[in-house]
Parts: structure tokens; sequence; C-alpha cells
């Protein structure tokens, strides 16, 4: 009984958070969001519906994990941030359970430094995911690590907020 | 020609004057007591149709490397071609140290042009040099650059570069994502020629010692490889194909091996492959990045980037020798990177970030014996110094108004000039050998 309130509120939580996230990013003039409160039970309604029970919390956040693809770095580091950890589990987990997954890690720098070292440190930044994933379960040949250095950037620009878009590993499929 | 047609000439005019402008070297940063030369405008017989100004080719050759200042032509007094015209007293009341004079024939219903040029001291009153160069009328720039040679040689003692050429990269954003090109130019940027064109990243472009070959690193197969190809022909080979970052090509001054990095056994390490029997030698063994490897001018030792203590330093190796006999050589920087030996193997062109604070490289020398450095650029984006084959300047990648370009420094420090820059970023500049 506990869990399943638990997981009521965690799903109006979600939901909030959704409706919140949907308001913040329109560019009109949002309306109030306590408005949007109101409409919170509709998805998380699962009661009794055995025949749809529909996506629980847990596999709508391990979709939200698994469409993360893009992992930015600070500057100078080649460890990706603690706050992606879960995601790459999942990651890692996914590619566990689906031994024909394959996917490259394309590793990137920002243009600060020389072109030579930065493919240097991309190749480091993406080797940091590929070892936190096999850890997790993943197998090694299935994966593949291919460093763009500083080539390819997300953002052109010679800002800060350019050169962290710049500064990632992403997750491709092969 | 009727009006029409006349204003149209005169608008094409505009627009090839607007065309040149914008191609222009442009000199940031000169000496300040230049050495005054006066170089008439060559004479030209009925026969020459369509050649390019020398005499303007030669005196933008030396003031482009700062050292001189030619003399405006509206300031000529008189306008002699050949030795029997010049009166020194001329030029001297006109302070020039030396003169240059010329003629440009062409030979009736041929596309062959003969130059002759005669080159003067002033104030020795002497005819220094004089010759006949020939050729086809397409090439007067090469000519032009052939003076600008002699001129150089007989005033500094140091052989001119006029007549090498530049490697470069050129990353052209369009609607359907970046394009890549490894393009070829003469030294001031003229005459461009695409090599090779990718939608994938090309990089490291490196001169065979006679010329004729380019090593460099391309992404077209989705993963960086290393291939050589030949200028003239077009054909080119894969070098390398093992896992991981293969980059960074050198060849050895030999032009027998090729030094690179290869990361198969985990980390991006130096290792030498011999161009005849393809045998590949490991030269550096450390779990941190070793990369950007460049020979000593003997060819035995190659210098190379480690970040092994944490930062970029630049450390020194002999192919063979046990990977623990490597020798550091820089200290005094939060990052030095991209190093090579001047040909006197005691200074070190290299990029240099000073402190961590502040993420701003610069192009340096730095003395290895004494440890005297001179920093020769102020702008703080600049990388990929690449040395003219007379060792007098050093072309480097820099940023201007958000693009990439090309600029070039004394090693002296005291004169600047940027290369004219097509569309696009211009990138890791790979100043050629002597071609002659």
């Amino acid at each position: 009984m506990g869990t399943q309130s638990n997981t009521i509120i965690k799903a109006s939580l979600l939901a909030f958070t959704l409706a919140l996230f949907a308001a913040c990013s329109s560019t009109e003039d949002a309306e109030p969001p306590a408005e949007v409160v109101d409409s919170t039970p509709a998805p998380a309604d699962t009661s009794g519906a055995d025949d749809d029970p529909g996506p629980t919390v847990e596999e709508l956040e391990r979709e939200r994990q698994l469409a993360q693809r893009v992992f930015y770095f600070d500057f100078d580091v080649a460890e990706f941030k603690a706050e992606d950890r879960e995601t790459l589990t999942t990651h890692a987990q996914n590619l566990a359970a689906n031994a024909n997954l394959r996917i490259r890690l394309e590793g990137h720098a920002d243009e600060r430094g020389t072109r030579e070292y930065n493919l240097a440190l991309g190749e480091r930044r993406a080797n940091g995911i590929l070892n936190y994933l096999i850890v997790n379960g993943a197998s090694r040949g299935q994966i593949e690590v291919v460093s763009y250095g500083e080539e390819q950037p997300e953002q052109a620009g010679q800002s800060e907020a350019a050169y962290a878009m710049n500064r990632r590993v992403e997750i491709v499929d092969q | 020609m009727n009006p029409k047609r006349l204003l149209l000439a005169v608008l094409l005019l505009a627009v090839h004057a607007s065309a040149a402008a914008e191609l222009s070297i442009q000199i940031t940063q000169g000496v300040d007591d230049p050495i005054p030369i006066a170089v008439v405008p060559f004479a030209t017989d009925g026969a020459v149709f369509g050649a390019e100004d020398v005499a303007e080719i030669v005196s933008s050759d030396l003031e482009q490397v700062g050292e001189f200042l030619a003399l405006g032509r509206e300031n000529l007094l008189s306008m002699p071609s050949e030795e029997r015209e010049v009166f020194f007293r001329d030029w001297q009341l006109l302070a020039q140290d030396y003169l240059l004079v010329g003629k440009v024939s062409g030979v009736q219903g041929s596309q062959v042009v003969r130059v002759q040029y005669e080159f003067f001291d002033v104030n020795r009153e002497l005819r220094l040099v004089g010759e006949v160069l020939a050729g086809n009328v397409s090439q007067m720039r090469d000519i032009g650059h052939e003076i600008a040679n002699v001129v150089y040689e007989q005033v500094t003692g140091t052989r001119g570069a006029f007549t090498s050429q530049i490697l470069y990269v050129v990353a052209e954003p369009t609607a359907d994502g970046t394009r890549f090109r490894l393009e070829k130019a003469d030294y001031d940027g003229q005459r461009p020629q695409v090599l090779l064109r990718s939608r994938e990243p090309i990089m490291s472009p490196n001169w065979s010692p006679d010329g004729s070959e380019v090593a460099y690193v391309s992404f077209e197969t989705d993963r960086p490889r290393i291939y050589i190809q030949d200028i003239a022909s077009g054909q080119r080979r894969q070098i390398t194909n093992y896992p991981g970052i293969n980059s960074s090509p050198v060849f050895s001054p030999d032009g027998d091996r090729l030094a690179m990095v290869l990361s198969r056994d985990g980390s991006p390490d130096i290792y030498v492959q011999d161009l005849r029997s393809n045998e590949l030698m490991r030269v550096t063994d450390h779990p941190a990045i070793d990369t950007e490897p460049s020979w000593t001018p003997d060819g035995r030792s190659i210098v190379f980037m480690s970040d092994r203590t944490g930062q970029p330093q630049i450390y020194q190796i002999e192919p063979g020798a046990s990977s623990f006999d490597v020798e550091r050589l820089t200290y005094d920087c939060f990052q030095c990177a991209k190093a090579r030996f001047l040909p006197d193997g005691v200074n070190l062109i290299h990029v240099r970030r000073e402190t961590r604070q502040s993420p701003s490289y610069q192009i340096a020398i730095i003395n290895i014996e004494t440890l005297r450095v001179i920093t020769l650029t102020d702008t703080s984006l600049d990388e990929s110094p690449s040395l003219a084959p007379n060792g007098s300047m050093i072309m480097y990648a820099t940023k201007y108004q958000g693009r990439g370009v090309l600029d070039a420094v004394s090693i002296d420090g005291l004169v600047k000039f940027r290369l004219p820059s097509a569309e696009g970023d211009v990138r890791e500049p790979a100043w050629s050998p002597f071609l002659d």
C-alpha cells in the first residue's frame, strides 16, 4: 500500500515537473503554474487497468535516461559529471540486456589548446564512459570509441557557453 | 567602344579591384627601420598581354617579410628598365639603398615571356646581379617570387622563401553541415588549389621533405586514419588502420620514416613507421597522453608533448631507447605543446599557455640551454606553428573576428602579416620545404 501511494506521489510530481517544464520552455507568457497542477491525475491513474497498465514511473524514467545521448564535461576535466552516473548506468544495463546493440562513443573537446591534444582529450573522455559502461554490464565488443577532438563543435563561437556545449561525449547507435 | 560597354568595363575593373584588395596580405606589424628599396615597374613591349605586374609581386613579397620598404610609385623620378638608364644620384636623392629594374618581352605569337632584371646597390653605385628568366605568361607570379628570392638573399644573406608554398585545412559551414578541404597555395595565400574535399574532418597536413607528398589525417571512414597523397598526381594511399586514434603524421628529415600517434594499446603513444618496410616501432609507452611528435633536425630524436605530469609539457626521446629514457624540456609554463626545433637544435618553437588562470595560447620560442623564452604572438587562440624553409618566419593559426585565419610572425617577433582568408575557418598551416 505504502509503495503504491508513494508511486502516485512520484507520478504526480513527475507530471507536475513535466508540465512545469513545458510552461517554462514556452516563450509566450505562461499561465500561472498553480492552474496546471489541477490536471495532474490523468497520466498516473493506473487503478485497476490490468489490460493496459501504461508505463510505470521507473519505465518512464528509464526511457528518459536512454534518450539522453549527450554528456557534457567541465573545462580541463576528463571525468563525466556525477549527475550523469545514474543515466549511464541505465545505458550500461540496456547494452547488457541487448547483446546485439552496438554503439559508438564520440568524444569531443572545445577549441582551446592544441588540436592533437584535444583529439586525445576527446578519446580520454569517451574512454571514461566506456569503462563505466563495461563495469556496469556492457561488453567491450558492443562499443567503439572515436574521438573528433575539436573538429566538430556542437556550437560555433568563442563564448564559455559554446565551449561548454562542445566538451561532450555522444552516444551514437550503430 | 560604346558608352554602355565602357561602363561595364569600368564596373568590372572596380569589382576586380575590390576583390584584389580583399585578397591582399595585411602587414600587421613591421620593423622600425626597414631597408628602403625602389622597385621600378618593369617595362613591357607590345607583345605581352595579360601578364601580371612582376614589380608589384616583388615589392609586395619584400614588404611582407617586414624588413623592406618599397618606394611608392608616385615618388619615382625616372623609370629606368636597364643599367644604362640608371642614374644613381636620382635614387640617392630619394634615400633608396637598393634599386630593382627590369623589362618583360614577349615572343610574338606565343605564350612565352622573357623577364630581364637588374639589381643595384645605390650607395655603392654597383650592379649586384642581373639575369634573364623565361617562362609562360601564366608563370609571372613564379618569376616575381624568384626575383624576390634573389633580392632578399643579396641583401640579407639568407635564402628567400618566396617560392615556397603552404598547405592548410579549410572548414566551411554549409546548410548541409561542415565541408572540409585540404588546400595548397603560394606562401602568400595566392593561387589556392584543393587537394582533397571531404564531409568529414581533415587534420594535420605535413610535407614530405622533398615537397612531393603530403601526409594527413582524414576521418572519411568515420575514424581518424593516416594517408599519404602525391601532390602532383593526387594519388594517395592509406597508411594506418589501427583501432583508436591514428594521428599527427610527421615525415622524418630523410623522408624514410613517419612518426605518428596511435592509441591502439590503450592511450595515445608515439610510434614510427618505416615507409619502405612498413615496420612499426613503438617509441613511447605511458598511460598518459603522448602526442604531437616532431623530429629533431638531425633526425635522431623525437620531440613530443605529454601530460604525464598532469598538464602538457615537452619531452624528447630517441626512437629505440627505453621508454623511461625520456628527457623533459619544459618546466616553466602551465602548458607547453606542439613543439619543434629551429634548425639550430637549441631553440624550440611551441604553443604556450602561461598560467592555469588564463586559458590563452600563444606561439613562443624557448632556448633549451638558457631557458630564455620569447613569446611571439599576443592573441589568445594561437596554434599550429609552422616554420618557413629559410627559418625566418613562423606561420600559425589564430582566430580573427570569430573566424580561423592564418598569421605569420618573424622569429624575432618584430614582423607580422595576415594571409588573405577565403570563406570558412582556415587552420593548420604547413609551410613547405624549399621546392626548387
